[in-house]
């Protein structure tokens, strides 16, 4: 099979979603006409018309809001958010109603939203394209969240969440979304909550997700060199967290690292080490480590650099953790 | 390079049934003595229903609740104008309507208990529940009566909401939407002059909040909501325009929220006693009694019938709800999602039977 770049396997997810089911309705600023402005929706207007592929006005709380009245109507809509940083004017429908849903009304009615944006940093974009908010919404009761970080899984985790019956923030690394090349491994959905060991290792435990994987397994590559093993594990699914791979790993190694993009206070680096220090303290050689970014807005892009997790900083932070 | 009008807009007001109790009759539709009736007794009934609530919550038996005092021909009007199988989207002072619609007394009584099996609609019943958060219901009504376009549902979709929401972000993208894709929805407006403290002329400078719809592109129309005759006829056609295609429609009902805001509020801070007098007069159940006692509709004993009758409604509600066996406390977790979570099973565990030391 050809090889694919991860947003051309998003592409493939949603054109084999919308075949399989006539309920799925593709939403959102530029989707239709011009494919998406990365291109991730292309095609699918001439496919499935325009009933299905809705170029909407620029309204994020009307796609939200709209989106949820559809879901609850009967419909699967999948709002794409041209990016993350655009997403908070429908905060309110994502935590107020689009999560709370089903609790509030005793399960008469669901929401089976997706909602696709890009997030992330390193593209070199304008001020507010380089968010990584994720866990404003991992804190939200009622939603999953989901972060590919390769073409195959995203075309898997994408079939996953279009057909999850409870509403699904479906992060796509926009740095990554043309740098990696691969052949899908297998039509199959791919479930959520489960975890992939990136990297097998011994000595340490790199915990990451998104663009970051890839930071993170140049990081266990550089230190390969001096005989240290680094396990990386991408999370895949940020919510519902898969706990169990993260503690397995951690009972092997003893040793672990956070890497993330979000700013450090309040970033689910936190959450992985409390879980970590609730669930395997007697395991661990040293504290857990948190590698993100500062607890500064994302700088523009001559500074981007120095704001985002690297592998050098990685590198480091693993050396203190052994020395530990 | 002349210079011309490209656009000229007018929005109607229309009174059938006057504070006098006098009907137009040039606008007057056909009603039949037994639908004018109806009218009457369920205004009653949905105003007995709401002392009932009020004066629960002053007892203790009830939480925080926003009555429906003065809005009875809006709610009722809507309610009997909507079909079973359109779709209603209520924000959280619409009690009349929820009982046109089948929704069961008890359930009113639940969720301002704080009982969030209050917000249970049963099965077959086309609504959503009660929003709290003022007018972000809006989109949704929009998204639903898409849904139905694209499925091809001849049905309409009713969503209904307060002066103050006109001010939200919600009610423009919503009104937006729904203008763009000319979808099948009516966006009732419940001007009761008054967002908790706020006066209707604080919200927007706009002359009605009917011609909000102009700037969309489709119709908005005024009507006097204290007006049974024309709350049902305004609702009626605006709905059976959505059902056959004719896309959305805004309904500004002019109307007085009699009550303060709700229990948890006093609304002698803020208005005087002379405005709430005033609108004692235009009162709309009052206006009803005068035109059917002209018409010789109205009789004594009807009178003692329709109070009979809704009482004991009321009070079989009271209690069906008061009757409510306790919250299973893991119940809290059952509905997060469909399937629950590794966290939420272990906290459900943990809640219910903690670990021993």
């Amino acid at each position: 099979m050809e090889k694919l770049t991860l947003v051309q396997a998003i592409n493939l997810a949603l054109s084999e979603e919308m075949e399989r089911d006539p309920g799925v309705v593709v939403m959102g600023e530029d989707v239709g006409k011009d494919g998406g402005v990365f291109r991730a929706t292309l095609g699918l207007l001439d496919r499935f018309g325009g009933e299905r592929v809705i170029d909407t006005p620029l309204s994020e709380t009307g796609i939200i809001g709209a989106a949820i009245g559809m879901a609850a109507y009967g419909l699967t809509p999948v709002a794409e958010i041209q990016f993350l940083g655009f997403i908070y004017s429908a905060m309110e429908q994502i935590i107020s109603h689009a999560a709370r849903l089903r609790t509030r009304t005793k399960g008469r009615y669901h929401c089976p939203l997706v909602i696709r944006t890009p997030y992330g940093g390193g593209i070199h974009a304008p001020e507010h394209h380089s968010e990584s908010s994720e866990a404003y919404f991992y804190h939200t009761p009622g939603i999953k969240v989901v972060v590919p970080s390769t073409p195959s899984d995203a075309r898997g985790l994408l079939k996953s969440a279009i057909r999850d019956p409870d509403p699904v923030l479906f992060l796509e690394p926009a740095r990554i979304y043309r740098s990696i090349k691969e052949e899908m491994k297998g039509d199959d959905p791919i479930p959520l909550g489960e975890a992939r060991i990136a990297r097998s290792g011994k000595d340490i435990t790199l915990i990451a997700w998104g663009a970051m994987v890839h930071t993170a397994l140049k990081s266990a590559e550089a230190v390969k060199k001096e005989g240290i093993e680094a396990e990386v594990i991408d999370l895949r699914t940020l919510y519902p967290m898969d706990t169990g791979k993260i503690l397995s790993s951690i009972e092997k190694t003893g040793r672990g690292i956070v890497v993330h993009e979000a700013p450090l206070k309040g970033g689910l680096g936190g959450e992985i080490a409390a879980i970590i220090q609730e669930k395997a303290l007697l395991y661990l050689e040293a504290p857990v480590l948190r590698v993100a970014g500062f607890n500064t807005p994302i700088p523009l892009p001559k500074m981007e650099q120095v704001y985002l997790p690297s592998p050098e900083k990685i590198t480091a932070a693993i050396y203190q953790t052994l020395r530990y | 390079m002349p210079k011309k009008s490209v656009g000229q807009f007018n929005i109607d007001f229309i009174q059938i049934l006057n504070e006098a109790g006098e009907a137009d009759p040039s606008l007057l539709p056909h009603f039949t003595e037994k639908e004018i009736r109806q009218f009457y007794e369920s205004m009653v009934f949905a105003r007995l229903f709401d002392e009932k609530a009020l004066n629960l919550q002053r007892q203790g038996r009830l939480g925080t609740y926003a009555s429906i005092r003065g809005q009875e021909a809006v709610q009722i009007g809507a309610g009997l104008a909507l079909q079973a199988s359109d779709w209603w989207f209520p924000a959280f002072r619409d009690i009349g309507i929820s009982m046109m619609r089948g929704l069961p007394g008890k359930n009113l009584f639940l969720y301002w208990a704080g009982d969030e099996r209050g917000n249970a609609i049963p099965p077959g019943q086309n609504d959503f529940p009660i929003a709290i958060p003022v007018g972000t219901h809006i989109p949704h009504a929009v998204g639903a009566a898409w849904g139905a376009k694209i499925k091809k549902d001849p049905i309409a979709v009713l969503v209904t909401f307060g002066d103050g929401a006109t001010s939200k972000g919600d009610f423009h993208e919503g009104m937006n939407m729904a203008g763009v894709f000319s979808l099948p929805v009516v966006f009732l407006c419940q001007n009761n002059q008054w967002a908790i403290s706020v006066p209707r002329a604080r919200q927007t400078a706009s002359q009605t909040l009917a011609q909000k719809a102009i700037a969309y592109g489709f119709p908005g129309i005024q009507v006097d909501g204290n007006d049974i005759f024309g709350m049902v006829q305004t609702t009626k056609e605006a709905l059976e325009k959505a059902r056959r295609g004719g896309g959305p429609t805004f309904i500004e009902a002019v109307t007085y929220r009699m009550s303060d805001h709700t229990t948890a509020d006093d609304a002698s801070r803020y208005r005087s006693p002379e405005e709430v007098k005033g609108w004692e007069g235009k009162d709309p159940i009052l206006r009803l009694k005068i035109y059917m006692e002209k018409t010789k509709i109205w009789t004594p004993a009807f009178e003692e019938e329709v109070a009979r009758n809704s009482m004991n409604r009321v009070l079989n509600a009271v209690t069906e709800y008061e009757a409510m066996p306790p919250v299973d406390p893991g119940e809290i977790f059952d509905y997060v999602f469909e399937k629950p979570t590794p966290d939420l099973i272990e906290q459900k565990q943990n809640l219910l039977s903690p670990p021993k030391e």
